[in-house]
């Protein structure tokens, strides 16, 4: 039973074949259900499609299959003997940016499909962006509808060398190539019989294998306390714990570490963890940590190694992506803000540029941030913060803006 | 150096995150306990987020009237065992007061009618966040659901209109009056469950085992024999080996045809078994959109 958890994210549009793509792989890896066959085979048949349409295990809401689209995130889970699989599936069309970004904030793994007769195109230079801009640590480019252009190695390497340029530009560190047909099953769990010049791994061998297990930062050691555990009992009289989720690095029974933003150092004297006491704690693990003395730490503060620690800050740099459809980002404005286990205020500084999202290029003129828009800013922070870059770190990196009148959360941001 | 945790751990680590998170940004959060595994789990999970303190969740267990004995034995033996407070909003309470009226016909169920008396319990409680059992796998509607889920002064849930979930930065945020559903097992799948409960030797209600019972068939699914659901004349009461997948109320829980008497039996069954575990729920056969409609509501 020791198996992985890879979280990867799928983003497209009703006709490159996504939906279908990741109905072959529940179907495949056998994870749709009968009663859930039988259900999509009645409403295909109710509406007057041909055949059944696997893109209805996927589109959860009633104005979502009414309209034939999807709208939201949605979260699929399959699994193989080697790992289990956690697809945030969403919508690829430029209005909902704000649902990519989503469902990239989490994944380790960015699919992003291209349709062969089409080559890359607009929405695929946006997808790319985004796990870019996401850091998702690995992309894999699938070249999809293969059937439809005769399985043509030729075809599949000129889109490959477009793609390979454009990507030239971004910040990915690791891009893979597989030719597919969804529909066919080409490459998806087996090897195409169509396609024998191609020689690298499948789909299926592809999310298997990748390797996955560096993609926690486990260098720079932090931990947000989220809440401090006191029983007040008689059998824990002094028991004192701090409990949070491992965001970086490694503690160990034994280590000096120092609590922020007091400045105290202690030593680490126990963790306790799920399974009872541990020598030795990483991301993403949530444990308790017990220190030798006893200093006041409490929920927004952060306990780091003597010699590594983060920026101590109240003036940020952030890449953000605006949510809200109501209202653009207010220059001045004040917001609440959430990083790790820290809520603050801020106001926003400066708007520095605006992001193309096609195209990458900075506007500097128009810099009015609406719904979907990406930009750099600079805020100020009512209290310091603890960060590191969202490059080195994408726990202790990111922040969500939140509008104080609606609670809504209204942008990400990335620390620069 | 081997860093690496398997799947398992890293569900629990995130589900204890969430529990943790829901007790910092929450005054007054509650544990919706339904009796079924999945809010077995639920209590299995608090007791480790906040260990060696007590639980600081009250467990409310919205009870229909028509529950399972065997629910009701476990679900008392599991609030002495944790030391944990008990609430109980109770369907028949409101039907009494004639908030509600009883659904007739053979295919009666109170099922719908707990939304009125969870929402009910939780204003009188004065609760601003419930925690839930619900996971994304189990039906379509949920595969949409966040892990912090915001509703409204009326309990409903607007799917079309739910705050973007980034990284692991939870928005709890509300006005007053307005409460948060949260769901920390929104990853796991049944048989990531099962696999746990196994790995940590938690016992659980009989039901789940299969056993002899008094069963009959009705639309494909078989139901217990109980006094709450009024038979057709041509329904046969006949006995078989069966065990509960989900354990809701009597009258909408279908049992299956089984010969898993151990949690091991289980997980193999459920490895190789070709229907979801809501296959025989009653409640959600009764449209394609049941279960949407009844979450915007308020049902769990």
């Amino acid at each position: 039973m020791n198996t992985e958890l890879l979280r990867f994210t799928t983003a497209g549009s009703v006709d490159d074949g996504k939906s279908t793509l990741i109905g072959r792989l529940l179907y495949d890896s056998k994870s749709i259900y009968q009663d859930q066959y039988e259900q999509i085979e009645r409403v295909s048949a109710k509406r007057g499609e041909e055949g059944v349409n696997l893109a209805l295990l996927t589109d959860g809401l009633k104005s979502e299959r009414e309209q034939g689209i999807t709208i939201d995130v949605a979260y699929r889970y399959f699994s193989t003997p080697k790992r289990k699989f956690i697809i945030a599936d969403t919508p690829g069309h430029i209005q909902y940016t704000r649902n990519m970004v989503t469902g990239a904030s989490t994944a380790n793994v960015a699919l992003v499909l291209i349709d062969a007769r089409h080559g890359v195109v607009e929405q695929t230079k946006r997808h790319a962006i985004i796990a870019s801009l996401l850091q998702i640590p690995h992309l894999l480019v699938c070249i999809n509808k293969m059937d439809l252009v005769d399985y043509s190695q030729a075809k599949y390497d000129k889109i490959q060398d477009d793609f390979e340029q454009f990507a030239a530009k971004l910040d990915v560190k690791d891009v893979s190539f597989i030719p597919i047909s969804a529909l066919n099953g080409d490459n998806v769990v087996n090897r195409s019989e169509k396609m024998d010049w191609y020689e690298g791994s499948t789909l299926m061998y592809y999310l298997e294998n990748v390797h996955i297990a560096s993609d926690h930062n486990f260098i720079d050691t932090r931990l947000p306390i989220q809440t401090v555990i006191r029983p007040y009992s008689d059998e824990f009289h002094d028991y004192r714990g701090y409990a949070g989720r491992i965001a970086g690095g490694s503690f160990k029974v034994g280590d000096k570490v120092v609590a922020l933003p007091s400045g105290f150092s202690s030593e680490v004297t126990r963790i306790v963890g799920a399974s009872g006491d541990q020598e030795l704690a990483y991301p993403p693990q949530s444990v308790t940590l017990l220190l030798k003395d006893d200093i006041d730490i409490s929920r927004g503060d952060m306990i780091v190694r003597e010699n590594n620690q983060p920026e101590v800050g109240q003036d940020i740099d952030l890449m953000i992506c605006w949510f809200d459809d109501k209202k653009p980002l207010m220059p001045r404005g004040k917001y609440a803000l959430k990083h790790t286990t820290q809520d603050v205020r801020c106001i926003i500084k400066e708007v520095r540029y605006k992001l193309d999202i096609n195209t990458l290029s900075r506007d500097q003129e128009d810099k009015e941030i609406k719904m979907n828009d990406i930009g750099r800013i600079q805020i100020r922070t009512t209290k310091p913060l603890f960060t590191d870059a969202y490059r080195t770190n994408r726990v202790t990196g990111s922040v969500i803006i939140i509008d104080e009148g609606t609670n809504n959360t209204v942008a990400a941001g990335m620390v620069i | 150096m081997n860093y690496q945790i398997d799947h398992i751990r890293e569900l629990e680590s995130e589900s204890i995150f969430i529990m943790r998170e829901v007790a910092a940004q929450f005054e007054n959060p509650v544990l919706m306990f339904s009796g079924g595994k999945d809010s077995i789990l639920m209590v299995y999970l608090a007791y480790k987020a906040f260990y060696p303190a007590k639980i600081p969740f009250s467990l409310l267990h919205v009870d229909t009237g028509h529950n399972f004995p065997e629910t009701l034995k476990y679900r008392d033996e599991l609030v002495a065992k944790f030391g944990a407070k008990l609430v109980i909003g109770s369907v028949q309470d409101a039907i009494d007061k004639g908030m509600v009226t009883e659904e007739k016909g053979f295919n009666a169920s109170r099922n719908g009618l707990q939304t009125t008396a969870l929402l009910e319990a939780l204003e009188k409680g004065k609760y601003d966040a419930a925690l839930g059992g619900a996971r994304r796998d189990e039906e379509k509607a949920r595969a949409k659901e966040r892990f912090f889920s915001h509703r409204d002064e009326f309990g409903q849930w607007d799917p079309k209109n739910q705050r973007p979930e980034l990284w692991n930065l939870f928005n709890g945020r509300k006005h007053m009056g307005e409460h948060f559903r949260v769901f920390p097992i929104s990853n796991w799948t049944e048989l990531d469950v099962w696999q746990y409960l196994a790995l940590e030797d938690i016992p659980l209600p009989s039901l789940y085992f299969a056993h002899e019972r008094e069963v009959f068939k009705r639309d494909g699914t078989l139901l217990a024999d109980c006094e709450y659901i009024q038979k057709r004349p041509d329904e046969e009461v006949f006995t078989q080996m069966v065990r509960c997948r989900t354990i809701g109320d009597m009258t909408c829980t279908g049992v299956w045809e089984s010969n898993a008497t151990t949690v091991e039996d289980i997980i193999q069954e459920i490895a190789t078994t070709r229907m979801t575990e809501r296959g025989g729920r009653t409640d959600d056969k009764r449209s394609e959109t049941s279960m949407e409609d009844r979450k915007k509501l308020g049902y769990f």
